[in-house]
C-alpha cells in the first residue's frame, strides 16, 4: 500500500470517528445536563455564570418529586393503563390478523385494506369527534377513553401480524383441520405460538405509546387523581415553574423505566421498527 | 359445511377491527365533516351555519394563515432536515468501526424518551440565563441567543429539538442499508467505482424506498405538531409558533368552538392528503423497486 493511499485511510477512520462522536456527544449533553440539574441546589441552578456541576449531589430532589406532587400514584395510574392497553392489544390484534390470513372469507381483503388505509389518517381529525362521543357516553374523567379503543385492533399491529402471518405455510392448518381441529384451536394452539416475536414487538410499543401519550391524557383527565406521568409532569411545569432540578428529577424518574423496557427488549423493539419501515 | 363454518369464525374474529373502524374512525371521520357545518359550544343544541365556519377560516381568522405558516414551514424544514441527518447517522452507524453497538444504543435513546420529557428538558436547555446552550455559546465566544422567546429564533429552535430525536428513523434506514445485497456493492467496487459513485448506482436508489416511507411519516407527524410548542411557547412570541394543531386544540378546547374546530381539522386532512398525494406523484420519479415488483 502506497503511503499516500495509506495516510488517506487513517484521515478517513480519523474523520469517522470523529463524526460518530460529535453525534454521541449531541444525543447524550441533554441527558447529562438533564442529571446534573436534578442534583442541583435551587441557588446553584440559578448562579450566574452558571454551574457545570453541584457542589455536592442534592439526590433528595428525588425524594422531593413525591412530596411536591403524587408522583407516586401517576406511576399507578399509567401501569394501570399500561396493563389494560396491553390486554385489549393481546386479546383483538391476533385473532382479527389470524381471520385476515387463515380465514377465506368475503370482505377481508376490503377490511384489511381500510385498516391499513387508516394509518395515513392523521389522528387530529377524529380527535375531537372521538371526545364528543365520549362525552355523550360520559367517559370524561375516566380511564376508558384510553383503554378501551385498544380492544377493537390497532392497524400497524394488524399490519405487522399479517405481513408474519402469511410467511406461515398453510400446511399447518390444512393437517390441523384433517386432524378434527376447530378454527380458534388452530389459532390458539398452533399460529399463536408462533407469532411470539410480534407478541413482544406489540407489548413493547404498548408499553412506550402508553407511556409515552400525552394528548389522550390532557383531553380526558382533568382530575388530578385520574393524572398519568406525563400529566403529572406538566403540572409541575406550570405550578412549579422555577424548581428546575424537581422537574429535572421527575423527568429522569419518568424515563427511568423506560430505559429499563428498552434494554430488555432492545432486540424486539428494533425489529418492530425496522418491519413496519421497510416493508412498507 | 366447512365453508360456513369459515366465514363465520371469520366474522367473529375480524368484528373488533370491523366495530373499532365504524366507531373510531368512519363516524368521526362523519362527525368531524357535518360538525364543521355547525355552531357548537358543546352546550347550547348545535346550530346549523352552512361553510360560514369554512367563510370564516379563510377570510375572518388571520391566525389560520398564521398557523398554516407556521405548520408548513416547520414541516418543510424540519422534515428533509431529518431525513439528511438521519441518513448520514445511519451511513456512519454501518461503517466499519469499533463500539457500532454503543453508538447506535447512543444515537437512538434520544428517541425513546417521551414528548413531554424532552419538551420540559430542551425548553430548559434553551432557557437564555441558565441554559446549557447560551452557557456552551457564552464559553465559545459566541452570541447568545433568546431562542424560543425570540420569533424568529423559535421555529429554528423547534427544528433544532426536532433532530434530537430522529432515532426511529435511523434505526430504519440502517436497516435498510444493511438489507443491500452485498453482491451489488462488490460489484461496483471491483468495477473501480468511488464512494460517491456507489452512493448514486447503488445505495441511493436501493434505498429510496425506505426514504419514502419516512417521508410521507414525517409529513403526517410534522403538520401535527402540537405537544412542543402548546408546552414550550404556547403558541407564541406573537403566534410564531402557533402551529395549526394547537390553534385547533385552543378553539376546541379553551373556546368550546367545537364546529370550527373540526372545521381545522377537515382542512388538516385535506392538507395532509395534498402533501402527501404530492409525494407520492414525485416518487414515481426517484423511488426504485427492485425489477417493478407487481
Amino acid at each position: 500500500m502506497s503511503a499516500a493511499l495509506r495516510s488517506k485511510r487513517i484521515t478517513n477512520r480519523f474523520l469517522l470517528y470523529l463524526a460518530l462522536c460529535l453525534g454521541a456527544l449531541f444525543c447524550l449533553l441533554p441527558f447529562a445536563w438533564q442529571l446534573r440539574s436534578s442534583i442541583m441546589t435551587m441557588p446553584e441552578i440559578f448562579s450566574y455564570p452558571p454551574k457545570l456541576w453541584p457542589a455536592a449531589p442534592q439526590w433528595k430532589n428525588y425524594l422531593d418529586v413525591f412530596s411536591i406532587l403524587p408522583f407516586g400514584r401517576y406511576y399507578a395510574n399509567t401501569a394501570v393503563l399500561v396493563a389494560w392497553n396491553i390486554v385489549g392489544v393481546l386479546f383483538s390484534n391476533i385473532s382479527i390478523a389470524f381471520a385476515l390470513t387463515r380465514l377465506r372469507f368475503r370482505g377481508r381483503n376490503l377490511l384489511f385494506a381500510l385498516s391499513v388505509g387508516t394509518l395515513m389518517i392523521p389522528t387530529t381529525v377524529t380527535l375531537i369527534p372521538t371526545f364528543i362521543e365520549w362525552s355523550a357516553l360520559g367517559g370524561l374523567n375516566t380511564f376508558l377513553p384510553l383503554i378501551v379503543p385498544s380492544f377493537f385492533g390497532n392497524a400497524f399491529f394488524i399490519f405487522l401480524l399479517v405481513q408474519f402471518f402469511r410467511t406461515i405455510p398453510f400446511d399447518f392448518d390444512e393437517a390441523a383441520l384433517i386432524d378434527g381441529a376447530s378454527y380458534p384451536r388452530i389459532m390458539l394452539q398452533i399460529i399463536m405460538p408462533m407469532a411470539r416475536p410480534i407478541v413482544a414487538v406489540m407489548l413493547i410499543f404498548t408499553f412506550l405509546g402508553v407511556w409515552n401519550d400525552f394528548m389522550g391524557p390532557l383531553m380526558y383527565l382533568n382530575d388530578s387523581k385520574l393524572y398519568t406521568l406525563a400529566l403529572g409532569l406538566k403540572s409541575l411545569l406550570s405550578s412549579y415553574n422555577s424548581y428546575w432540578q424537581v422537574l429535572m428529577a421527575a423527568s429522569t424518574l419518568v424515563v427511568l423505566p423506560l430505559l429499563v423496557v428498552f434494554f430488555i427488549g432492545q432486540k424486539s423493539f428494533i425489529a418492530g421498527l425496522t418491519m413496519g419501515g421497510i416493508k412498507g | 359445511m366447512r365453508i360456513r363454518k369459515e366465514t363465520l369464525w371469520g366474522w367473529i374474529l375480524v368484528s373488533p377491527l370491523a366495530l373499532g373502524l365504524t366507531i373510531w374512525v368512519a363516524f368521526p371521520l362523519g362527525v368531524a365533516l357535518s360538525t364543521s357545518l355547525f355552531q357548537w359550544n358543546m352546550i347550547s343544541r348545535p346550530s346549523f351555519i352552512g361553510f360560514e365556519n369554512y367563510a370564516f377560516m379563510l377570510f375572518g381568522d388571520h391566525l389560520f394563515w398564521q398557523a398554516i405558516k407556521v405548520t408548513l414551514l416547520f414541516t418543510l424544514t424540519s422534515v428533509p432536515l431529518q431525513m439528511l441527518i438521519a441518513f448520514a447517522a445511519a451511513l456512519l452507524l454501518n461503517a466499519n468501526a469499533k463500539g457500532q453497538g454503543l453508538f447506535r444504543t447512543i444515537f437512538y435513546l434520544p428517541a425513546l424518551i417521551p414528548t413531554m420529557v424532552s419538551t420540559a428538558l430542551w425548553l430548559f436547555l434553551y432557557n437564555p440565563q441558565y441554559g446549557l446552550f447560551n452557557l456552551l455559546l457564552d464559553k465559545l465566544g459566541l452570541p447568545t441567543s433568546t431562542w424560543l422567546r425570540d420569533s424568529g429564533m423559535v421555529i429554528p429552535s423547534l427544528v433544532l429539538m426536532s433532530l434530537w430525536s430522529i432515532g426511529n428513523v435511523v434505526v430504519i434506514f440502517l436497516a435498510g442499508l444493511q438489507g443491500i445485497p452485498r453482491e451489488l456493492e462488490e460489484a461496483c467496487i471491483i468495477d473501480g467505482g468511488s464512494w460517491r459513485h456507489r452512493m448514486r448506482a447503488v445505495i441511493l436508489p436501493q434505498m429510496s424506498p425506505i426514504v419514502f416511507y419516512n417521508l410521507v411519516m414525517g409529513i403526517i407527524g410534522g403538520l401535527q405538531t402540537f405537544t412542543q410548542p402548546y408546552i414550550m411557547t404556547n403558541g407564541g412570541p406573537s403566534n410564531a409558533s402557533l402551529t395549526l394543531m394547537l390553534h385547533l386544540y385552543k378553539q376546541a378546547f379553551q373556546f368550546s368552538k367545537m364546529g370550527y374546530a373540526n372545521a381545522l381539522a377537515v382542512v388538516l386532512l385535506l392538507m395532509t392528503i395534498a402533501v402527501s398525494l404530492m409525494v407520492f406523484r414525485s416518487s414515481r420519479s426517484w423511488v426504485y423497486y427492485e425489477g417493478e415488483r407487481k
